[in-house]
């Protein structure tokens, strides 16, 4: 059995499928404060000290609305184009769980903060897809349990509880695992760029729901076309995929389970699965199999939340460039659309990049730079570009003396060197003029150069003029001479002039 | 003490008491200790869950410090009773439910610290009907209350009326100067009514809900319970605040509702609706309610015939609405952070349903299933979804009555106090009891019950007046005008203290 | 709307309140009075009227985004029945 995931089908024993991808992402809200309680978001904290006897559902607590919440989903909406609900509703969603001490969710159900969006994501192949967004709502976070501390019970933490979530739900409209993989990396760039979510996956601020099925060729194109979903398969949901690296494994998984069930003369059933990372697989989810009715209605300790179109246009107006922007401006400064893409698709990366830009780098030669030196040094010793050693400033120098001359492109890699190491943040005096490193282009000094291996060399000279090639072996002996640091360019044309040698076409 | 000074002392109104204290005739540790003692004396009544008497006379011994120092609040070394639905912090807070066991609150209720603040004194937490859901306090895990009220020709066990039944023995057997209660669908007229005395249900807003433990959150609201109408109207100054912990707290100033409550009510429009007209109610109702109007016509105000159309849709709509919020906000209650927790559990869900199932008892348990029933797929949009239809009908009634007068004037109740047990045999003979006050509820506005009359046999019947939103100080006149003209100056014999 | 016992049972697993069998059919019956009695509101013409979603004319209040609260987890515990180094302690839940 072949399986060319990345392709829009895998191929099964009776023919083609399509996988069919849409997500659910849980992103925790940048905020001081929970969003109904004054308690701290703070992660890592000791158990159960950052808790608010509303977040913990004692007797007569009361929810109030935190401002800075609101805003970062109106802030996320606007930047996912999305549509802002001047008008939206809190709803209850009931169920009973440890972690969820109100015994109900305060959510939003049929009336949520944002609407509809989209998001553009650029596939390995060249191709750029969008991802429809269907909403997104804001709603509290759950407690935590620990099952491992005892055989027999199950330790509650509510640290967790009430912090605010947004809840971005997608159009199914991925294809792939590497579409999922893709939105999902761009979707965390997105909120990383607004500033709303920090989507430390590891630390669960980002959390995914990938809801996968599978199709027969054609399906997909009917669904896309009449907006029937008859033409789909039944979805499975995979509950908490919490790492980047695993939405692709899970949903390839899953797509495969699918498809050999199916081929089995099986049916797949609607149902909530798990991801095991070390065992590679999806399991179903046994607890979670009871039919949930949450009994929604609206929260009646809150009011309806109405929006000032005044206020979400200052917001609109204070977004900072997003990806789609910054990739545009940057391919019209001349980089590749995969260049671009590449320096966009991390905050840190396009911060970084800019500040060189501002320091009055070019793009280009920046944008090379960081590709074929810098990134790969970080890389080796697993630093990100913000805990790099280099600041932009000091690659912006470095590069900006290559393009003055001042120093040879090989000179620039050992000042690079020497800065990884010396952290200098001032590499043209600390480095370069406080070593002597500038290029020799002093015509006299070269030439003096040029005698001094011409008289230490006469047989070279003499094999030379039957053999032009040698020319090479004179510049290099000249660049030792000089310290490496003469201008080989300036050394050929000298040494053509002095050994007499022919043009080369 | 002697019991005669004692009884002088409990008997006094909330004016009376603050104006004495205030003079310095009296200190709040006399005051305090009569009240201390007529409780424990009380106790045949089983009006209190909780008595804090080592506690009050601390706190009456503060204020009467303060009182010397020329430092005292609005209410200083006024002894009151507190409904054991607002949590106090450090004093158990049980909602009269087996499921909160000896759950000692870490916070204070707003309404609570707003009266601690002005200086009153808590003489403890008085018995209610489970979790607020009642009309006779006869569903309290504590055992209800009994009335101290008998009728003339009987010696039977009467209830006070629910579901703030101990709120309203306390203040009619002058166990308190006043006290607390709260109204969901007319918890606090209801009792008032069937025991001679004030009761006051704010508009919606008008005071905060924080820190009391949650029965139907859009319908809830505390308010006074008291001799006087000036009593109703001084406590209400320091209950009501804006608080920002409450997002239903609607911000508007307090205005001085013991000044509003002044005045005469020469052409004050009073509406009739005839609606509240019921067949088969007791002829004394009737002739009360006729009274009534007349009453305020002698005193200048205009009497107007309105209809509120959807009057007899109020019950169900509130027996939809009201269990619905509960079951939600019931949920909390599940053993794990405070409270009862049921032994030995096989699993969580033996753990919640055992707990649940142990600690609450039939009424509050029949209330969630009804609230759960009517949310649950299938049924939230013929049932949930209608009835919050039906409010935005009934208050639409409201707002174009009051478009032709300033008050309503109807009965509290349909009839006076009952024998305990007469009624708790079909669940809805006991919610019929509510039938005049649950329509203030759905539409949010203030009310407040003044005690009228006698029967024949000797028990109280109070009046109801219906105000618009916001409009407390036009009630408290119109009511005081009901006040001045019934005279009714009758207290219950006391049969329970030897 | 009725409901019979196995309904009530159904109900009361949602509600997490255990009925005893013995007041399954007792409780269906004193349920189904209620609900009978509630159907009324069906003669009512309800097209065009909003449900009554708030009951204050009030715009929702915002609090500014500050930590104000928390950092007691002594008195978070002081009432729970089981707890242990500030973890409130449930029967095993299997995920």
């Amino acid at each position: 059995m072949n399986t060319s995931v990345g392709n829009k089908t895998i191929k099964g024993e009776t023919g083609a499928w399509e996988i069919v991808i849409g997500m659910e992402v849980h992103a925790q809200v940048l905020s001081q404060s929970k969003l109904f309680s004054g308690a701290s978001t703070r992660f890592g904290a000791d158990p159960n000290s950052q808790v608010s006897f509303i977040d913990a559902g004692f007797p007569g607590m009361l929810p109030v609305i935190n401002e800075k919440c609101v805003e970062q989903a109106v802030r996320t909406g606007l930047g996912l184009k999305a549509r802002i609900n001047l008008t939206s509703v809190f709803d209850r969603k009931n169920y009973f769980y440890p972690d969820l001490p109100q015994g109900y969710q305060i959510s939003q159900y049929k009336n949520p903060i944002v609407g509809e969006g989209e998001v553009l994501i650029d596939l390995k192949n060249g191709e750029t897809i969008k991802v429809g967004i269907e909403r997104l709502h804001l709603e509290q976070d759950a407690g935590k349990s620990l099952h491992d501390q005892s055989p027999d019970n199950s330790y509650v933490d509510l640290n967790r509880s009430g912090i605010a979530l947004m809840e971005i739900v997608t159009k199914p409209h991925m294809r792939s695992s590497e579409e999922a993989a893709a939105f999902l990396k761009k979707l965390r760039a997105i909120v990383r760029y607004l500033g709303t979510c920090d989507g430390n996956m590891d630390e669960g601020s980002m959390r995914a729901d990938v809801n996968v099925s599978v199709c027969r060729e054609g399906g997909y194109d009917e669904f896309r076309r009449t907006g029937s979903f008859k033409t789909l398969g039944t979805r499975c949901e995979i509950k908490n995929v919490n790492s980047m690296r695993f939405i692709a494994q899970a949903v390839e998984y899953e797509a495969r389970r699918q498809v050999d069930l199916i081929e089995g003369g099986g049916t797949v059933i609607q149902e909530t699965r798990l991801f095991d990372a070390r065992a590679g697989e999806t399991r179903s989810m046994r607890s979670k199999e009871e039919a949930h009715d949450y009994r929604y209605f609206p929260d009646p300790d809150l009011l309806p939340l109405e929006l000032d179109p005044a206020w979400v246009e200052e917001i609109r107006k204070s977004l900072p460039e997003l990806p789609d922007e910054k990739k545009a401006r940057l391919m019209n400064l001349g980089l590749s659309a995969y260049d671009a893409s590449v320096l966009v698709g991390e905050r840190e990366t396009a911060d970084y990049f800019e500040a060189m830009l501002a320091a009055g780098a070019e793009a280009k030669a920046a944008a090379n730079w960081l590709n074929n030196e810098y990134f790969g040094r970080l890389n080796k010793t697993g630093l990100s570009i913000a805990d790099g050693p280099v600041s932009a400033k000091a690659n912006a120098d470095i590069i900006a003396m290559v393009a003055e001359g001042l120093i040879s492109g090989k000179i620039a890699k050992d000042v690079l060197d020497i800065e990884w190491n010396e952290r200098t943040g001032d590499p043209r005096n600390a480095i370069v003029e406080a070593r002597g490193l500038k290029q020799v282009t002093d015509t006299g000094a070269i030439d003096a150069a040029i005698e001094a291996v011409i008289a230490a060399n006469p047989d070279k000279v003499e094999e030379v003029k039957a053999k032009p090639k040698l020319a090479a072996w004179f510049v290099g002996q000249v660049m030792r001479q000089t310290g490496g640091k003469a201008n080989p360019a300036a050394v050929n044309a000298a040494l053509k002039v002095r050994l007499n040698l022919p043009d080369e076409g | 003490m002697p019991a005669s000074v004692s009884d002088e002392l409990t008997r006094m109104t909330l004016a009376e008491a603050r104006d004495a204290l205030r003079a310095k005739r009296i200190s709040s540790r006399e005051l305090t200790g009569a009240f201390v003692s007529a409780i424990e004396a009380g106790r045949p009544l089983n009006a209190f869950i909780t008595e804090a008497g080592e506690q009050a006379l601390h706190m009456a011994a503060a204020s009467d410090h303060r009182i010397a120092r020329g430092e005292a609040g609005e209410l200083e070394g006024l002894p009151l009773a507190i409904k054991d639905l607002f949590c106090t912090r450090g004093t158990r807070t049980t909602a009269a439910s087996k499921i909160l066991g000896d759950f000692v609150p870490p916070y204070e209720s707003t309404v609570t610290q707003n009266l601690w603040d002005a200086g009153a004194v808590m003489l403890g937490k008085t018995n209610l009907d489970e979790f607020a859901m009642g009309s006779s306090n006869e569903t309290s895990f504590f055992g209800p209350v009994i009335n101290p009220w008998r009728a003339n020709d009987s010696n039977a066990s009467l209830v006070p009326g629910g579901s703030s039944g101990g709120s309203a023995a306390a203040v009619a057997a002058d166990l308190c100067l006043a006290a607390t209660g709260t109204d969901t669908g007319g918890s606090i007229r209801q009792p008032a009514a069937v025991t001679g005395r004030v009761g006051l249900k704010p508009t919606y807003g008008r005071c905060s809900r924080f820190g009391i433990v949650a029965f139907a959150s859009s319908l809830d609201q505390a308010g006074p319970m008291t001799k006087t109408v000036r009593d109703a109207a001084i406590m209400l100054k320091t209950m009501a605040s804006v608080d920002p912990r409450d997002s239903t707290s609607v911000d508007l100033p307090v205005p001085d509702y013991e000044k509003l409550m002044e005045g005469p009510i020469k052409g004050l429009r009073v509406g009739i609706p005839k609606e509240y007209r019921i067949d088969g109610a007791p002829a004394e109702i009737d002739t009360l309610w006729t009274k009534g109007a007349e009453w305020l016509k002698a005193q200048g105000a205009e009497i107007v015939e309105i209809s509120l159309p959807h009057t007899k849709y109020a019950l169900p709509t509130y027996y939809i609405v009201a269990p619905a919020e509960a079951s939600s906000n019931l949920a909390r209650y599940d053993g794990v952070r405070f409270g009862h927790r049921a032994a030995g559990p096989r699993d969580i869900t033996d753990l919640y349903e055992r707990s649940r199932g142990e600690g609450f008892g039939a009424e509050v348990q029949r209330r969630v299933l009804i609230g759960t029933y009517v949310l649950s797929a299938g049924y939230y949009d013929a049932y949930y979804a209608r009835a919050q239809k039906l409010r935005t009908l009934i208050a639409r009634d409201f707002a174009s009555a009051f478009e032709k007068c300033d008050v309503l004037l109807t009965p509290s109740t349909p009839g006076p106090a009952f024998a305990v047990g007469a009624k708790t045999a079909d669940p809805l003979e006991m919610y019929l009891q509510d039938v005049f006050t649950v329509t203030v509820n759905l539409a949010g506005l203030p009310g407040i019950s003044v005690p009228a009359g006698l029967t024949a046999n000797g028990l109280p019947l109070g009046l109801q007046l219906i105000g618009k939103a916001f409009d407390e100080g036009t009630l408290l006149r119109a009511a005081r005008a009901v006040e001045d003209a019934a005279e009714f100056a009758h207290s219950p014999a006391k049969w329970w203290s030897a | 709307m009725s409901v019979d016992k196995d309904t009530v049972r159904r109900i009361a697993r949602l509600a997490r309140i255990a009925v005893p069998d013995a007041r399954l059919e007792p409780m269906a019956a004193e349920l189904n009075g209620i609900f009978q009695w509630v159907e009324m509101l069906g003669e009512v013409n309800v097209e065009g009227v909003p449900a009554m979603t708030s009951v204050v004319a009030q715009k929702l209040k915002w609090r500014r985004d500050e930590v104000s609260d928390g950092g007691q987890a002594d008195a978070l515990m002081a009432n729970a029945p089981e707890g242990e180094d500030h973890f409130f302690i449930v029967p095993k839940v299997v995920e």
